[in-house]
């Protein structure tokens, strides 16, 4: 009984001073005070001398009880001040999420460059090579190796700036079908080719859709065994990877110099999926690529047999599939380099 | 190429049905591609109208007119000067649709208008094709035309054209009966024949005219005479036909020859026989020689001009216009025809120096020698018929031409090797005999092909005949059995300008044409540069040497912008020549101006941001400790003398970057120009896996107060070789210059990390070498330790 009551008033009083207590440092005096060096429930367990053998057990047990009762009283309120003086220091902290991030600010590929990237990828992957021939060019290269001899009128199509003095002699490349003939050349071995020829062109022409300087990109594949129906299969694969998976690709005759048959390639419109709209004059498509089979005479002019070998070329303007797939109507915008435009770039494709 | 299905229905049936763009699209997906395909008069709801009152509304120059459309009497308002009554006119009716709008009923000075009187622009009719009466008003059609009646029927303009754009090889084509022949093989129908009958008179042209040829580029030269033409205005037919073609009627002489041409593809040319004498000479034109053309403007020739002269002097600049002097007049009674094959080149040489034209244009793409005395029998024909001319018997003739059939050979496996499709033989025979070839099958087809059809010539051009007309679309796409090889592509210019966008450059793509003020700017070196022949302006008339005159274009044109932070760069070729060789050279550019975001914020870039930005580049591509930043002699003056230096690396001048002199621009710029291909020559370093330490390092810092002249470079020197081998690397963090020291003195605090990769060092041990390296700096440099 004497126990009992000991132990009720000694958990009457922590109760008590366990009231008063506001901060953490309060409480690890009332735990000093209770469970410390002289404290009141240490103070308990001294007296276990004075306890007679047999109870001792007893009071052992006594004890043990009354220290799990004091530390647990203590405890629970230790946690709950832990807790509310943790949360006081995060409300503190708080800060103002809507304020702007601290930008990391990257710079950006010219849409130009990404394009040109994104069609090399493609064909690097298809086993082609990617061939830079120079900018500067001769006639022979540019022209007569093309089965385009002085005189032709398919000249007139393009109108060629030539270097000072060098009237039909050197020129600023007009098309980078100029690849072909320099590819041909060579190939000392005249086995097969497998190229595309990414690059910037000239000619005397300048308005919302025509710049003196853009790019082409052209290619060509030279083996004994290619046909129109490979060319088809190869350009309707990359119009699918660049334009989309539902672009359909339709043949049309045309004519180019370089290759018999030649073909006008149009794809459906990836505006309107074909259905007709101003992008595609109402007809559901659009012309994006010129190609054919290599003619027999630039076979024979790059030093190929062409009874033995065929082979099949392409090209498109670079600066067409960008202004399509950026929406950008002026050419001139591209070639203008305005600070705001590039940024525009500084951000992934979409898939 | 205009064509008129008026027209083209005198040569050939076209089913009626079929709509004008449906042929335009026929003949697309066969090649021939169009720019417009639809009615020649683009305007609807118009009827033929008598003014029966005319009555001024005072005060404006307005007529209230009362109008009979047959059907109807309808008040209309007219502001023309010479609408009257009695006239019979052109009446758009309400919901008319007009180039320049729709016709709505409507209100003018309170008066009701239900339509409107036309004048032939209004129709959206050429300008070339109206007289001065069309010009100033409303159209005032004949006394006799019926009322009622569609007004362009009344016109002779109810006709349908398509535009075509012909690729250059199709020559052909520039003829109605050419399109009758591709239409024929597209329809399945045959070509009508052509009238040549003519009577002729028992005078000879061989009495009174001779022929001379006196040039190579003449091979073909045919001559007829006719007397007694008299001048008038043609048919309407033969008009008609001339406006759906864009060609404006003269009288009806004039106007044969053009019509003959449209018809035929040969050009022609009609003489004043009286004007031109008794000789015609062909010949090359002499140098400077002159000639007065047919507009009446006096042109100056060269020796590679082909002229039509008679004894004295040139009378015609052949294949491109005739002469002012011999030209058809209303007063001319007897004519000269002269129907001719010029050489293409030359003609194309001469007409894109002086002039195009029809004729040239024709010629330039090659003619069916068999069509050349076809035609000029033709203009017998019709100037007969329809300008009272009297034939003169005989024709001269000069013929150097060697006509003979190109017969080809064609095997269908080369068919299918080409096409990649087979086309049965019987579909092949008959699209060959369809577009007129003839087809003998032997072991293999032997085609002979038609002389219209110059742009044929090996059995590819026959694949492509057949392939065009069975239907390139037919070929079924498939990918091509080919060795697996490795694609490859120049990585390092992609890894580079990959590199520069991350820190935070935006690439940008200029001309390559530029000033030729601009050609030497920026370098120091004097290169031949190259300039270009005929430049569209003096602006875009040399090919760069340097990238750095376009970016600074590129920062001109934003600053004009209000772009403040232009981080710019662009890897392109540059030109110069060499020993009478062309050369490229890559070069990789770059521009600072204002804030550079990956550096220090709200402070703009300057020297060291593009030179950390350099560094960077070369570290990254493995030049690590291989280059060095030196002031030399090959900074060019446009660059700040003192904020400049030339890029070293593994002892090679690779480029140069610096501040621009403030004399070029007031702004702070900073460019840099590195040659990649220079820098390509110099292998970089391998990579290769450098151990992590396993044992702490110790880090010192100390100031010395030096000379403000004196660079980094040399008190690093000292740190390093005192240093030694536990030096493991030296930072510069602190530059001061102020009141605290002397003011022609600075102080630069270093901060220094030693190392031993084998074991911990000890404070001690540290301690001598850096000891070692306060007392070196300190003695050599004569400079004063400020902290450590």
């Amino acid at each position: 009984m004497e126990k009992n009551m000991e132990r009720e008033d000694i958990i009457k009083k922590l109760e008590s001073d366990l009231s008063e207590i506001k901060t953490k440092n309060d409480l690890l005096q009332v735990k000093s005070m209770y469970l410390g060096k002289n404290g009141i429930v240490t103070s308990l367990s001294a007296k276990m001398k004075e306890i007679p053998n047999e109870e001792k057990k007893e009071y052992g047990k006594f004890l043990n009880e009354i220290k799990n009762e004091v530390e647990e009283k203590i405890n629970l309120l230790l946690n709950s001040i832990t807790e509310r003086e943790l949360n006081e220091k995060l409300l503190s902290e708080k800060i103002d999420i809507t304020l702007p991030g601290r930008k990391i600010k990257t710079g950006s590929l010219h849409p130009m460059t990404r394009v040109t990237e994104e069609f090399e990828d493609l064909f690097v992957s298809m086993g082609y090579t990617v061939y830079s021939g120079p900018e500067v060019e001769s006639d022979e290269n540019c022209f007569q190796k093309l089965n385009i001899p002085k005189g032709h009128p398919a000249r007139d199509s393009q109108d060629t700036f030539y270097l000072k003095d060098e009237f039909e002699r050197f020129l600023l490349r007009s098309q980078t079908s100029t690849a072909q003939a320099r590819a041909m050349e060579e190939n000392k071995e005249k086995g097969p080719i497998r190229i595309v020829c990414p690059g910037k062109v000239y000619r005397r022409d300048e308005d919302a859709t025509h710049s003196h300087q853009f790019m082409q990109i052209e290619g060509l594949v030279i083996d004994k065994n290619v046909s129109m129906a490979d060319l088809k299969g190869t350009l309707e694969l990359f119009c699918k990877k660049i334009l989309g998976e539902k672009t359909k690709v339709r043949f049309r005759p045309s004519f180019f110099p370089f290759t018999e048959p030649s073909v006008e390639v149009d794809v459906t419109c990836f505006k309107c999926n074909g259905n007709g709209c101003s992008l595609c004059k109402q007809t559901g498509w659009i012309e994006v690529l010129g190609a054919g089979m290599v003619h027999p005479n630039v076979l024979e002019m790059g030093g190929y047999d062409s009874k033995v070998y065929q082979g099949f070329a392409f090209g498109t303007g670079i600066d067409r599939f960008a202004m399509f797939k950026y929406a950008i109507p002026d050419i001139r915008t591209i070639y203008g380099n305005d600070i705001r435009f590039l940024q525009e770039f500084d951000r992934k494709d979409v898939e | 190429m205009l064509v008129s299905r008026k027209f083209l229905n005198d040569y050939i049936d076209i089913d009626e049905d079929l709509s004008i763009q449906q042929i335009a699209s026929d003949m697309t997906n066969v090649g021939n591609e169009y720019d417009y395909a639809g009615p020649l008069i683009e305007a609807t709801n118009l009827v033929v109208g008598e003014i029966l009152e005319c009555e001024n509304i005072p005060d404006t120059h307005l007529h209230n007119c009362k109008v009979d459309v047959g059907e109807d009497i309808l008040d209309i308002v007219c502001g023309a000067p010479n609408v009257r009554e009695g006239l019979k006119v052109i009446v758009a009716l309400p919901g008319a649709h007009l180039p320049g709008g729709e016709i709505k009923k409507s209100t003018i000075r309170g008066f009701t208008s239900n339509g409107m009187l036309c004048s032939l622009a209004e129709l959206g009719l050429d300008n070339k094709f109206l007289d001065k009466r069309d010009k100033e008003g409303i159209h005032e059609f004949p006394e006799d035309t019926e009322i009622g009646i569609n007004a362009l029927d009344a016109l002779g303009l109810n006709d349908e054209v398509i535009d075509f754009e012909l690729t250059s090889n199709r020559g052909d084509l520039l003829s109605i009966m050419g399109m009758a022949y591709e239409l024929g093989a597209i329809y399945k129908k045959s070509v009508k024949g052509i009238d040549l009958s003519y009577k002729e008179s028992k005078n000879d042209i061989k009495d009174s005219f001779n022929l001379e040829i006196k040039t190579d580029n003449c091979k073909l030269f045919y001559a007829k005479k006719v007397q007694d033409v008299v001048i008038d205005e043609s048919p309407s037919f033969i008009k008609e036909r001339l406006i759906a073609s864009g060609i404006r009627p003269i009288n009806n002489v004039v106007d044969i020859s053009n019509f003959v041409m449209l018809e035929t593809g040969q050009p022609l040319h009609f003489y004043d026989a009286d004007s031109l004498g008794d000789t015609l000479i062909v010949r090359q034109a002499s140098y400077s020689e002159k000639l007065t053309t047919l507009d009446n403007i006096e042109r100056t020739l060269s020796e590679s001009d082909i002229v039509i002269a008679d004894k004295e002097k040139a009378i015609g600049l052949a294949g491109v216009m005739g002469g002012l002097s011999t030209e058809v007049r209303d007063t001319t009674k007897n004519i000269i025809i002269e129907s001719a094959i010029f050489d293409a080149t030359s003609i194309r040489k001469t007409s894109k120096k002086i002039l195009r034209s029809e004729a040239s244009n024709r010629f330039e793409k090659g003619l069916d020698p068999k069509r050349t005395k076809m035609a000029i029998e033709r203009c017998c024909n019709l100037l007969e018929k329809y300008a009272s001319g009297k034939v003169c018997k005989g024709i001269i003739e000069y013929n150097k031409l060697e006509v003979a059939d190109k017969v080809i050979e064609l095997r269908l496996e080369k068919i299918r090797n080409v096409l990649g499709i087979d086309v049965p033989l019987k579909e092949v025979k008959d699209i060959l005999e369809s577009l007129g070839f003839k087809v003998e099958e032997k072991d293999n087809l032997k085609v002979t092909v038609p002389t219209r059809r110059l742009d044929i010539s090996i059995e590819e051009d026959l694949i492509e005949e057949v392939g065009r007309m069975y239907g390139m679309d037919k070929i079924v796409g498939k990918l091509p059995a080919l060795d697996v090889v490795v694609g490859k592509y120049d990585k390092k210019t992609r890894d580079i300008k990959h590199k520069l966008a991350d820190l935070g450059l935006n690439e940008t793509l200029s001309y390559t044409l530029i000033s030729e003020t601009d050609a030497l700017k920026y370098t120091k070196e004097s290169p031949e540069y190259i300039m270009l022949n005929d430049p569209m302006s003096e602006d875009r008339n040399t090919l760069r040497y340097s990238l750095l005159p376009s970016l600074v274009n590129v920062y001109k044109y934003n600053k004009a912008h209000n772009n403040t932070n232009i981080n710019i760069f662009e890897i392109g070729a540059c030109f110069y020549k060499e020993n009478d060789e062309y050369k490229e050279e890559k070069k990789l550019g770059i521009l600072l101006s204002g804030e550079y975001y990956l550096d220090i914020p709200n402070k703009d870039a300057d020297f060291y941001t593009l030179k950390g930005i350099v560094e960077e580049l070369l570290d990254y591509l493995g030049y690590v400790n291989r280059y060095s930043f030196v002031v030399d002699s090959n900074i060019a003056s446009e660059f700040h003398p003192h904020q400049s230096a030339s890029i070293i690396v593994q002892g090679k001048c690779v480029g140069v970057l610096g501040k621009i002199h403030p004399s070029e621009l007031k702004n702070d710029v900073y460019l840099c120009e590195i040659n990649l291909d220079k820098l390509d020559d110099i292998k970089p370093s391998r990579m290769t896996y450098k151990d992590i330490p396993k044992f702490p390092s110790i880090s010192k810092d100390v100031s010395f107060i030096v000379d403000k002249s004196l660079d980094a470079n040399s008190i690093m020197a000292i740190i390093k070789k005192s240093g030694g081998k536990l030096l493991s690397n030296i930072k510069i963090f602190d530059i001061y210059v102020g009141e605290k020291i002397d003011k022609d003195k600075k102080a630069i605090a270093f901060n220094l990390e030693f190392l031993d990769m084998n074991k911990t060092l000890t404070d001690d041990e540290v301690m001598v070498v850096f000891n070692k390296i306060i007392d070196d700096v300190t003695t050599k440099l004569g400079c004063l330790l400020r902290d450590k």
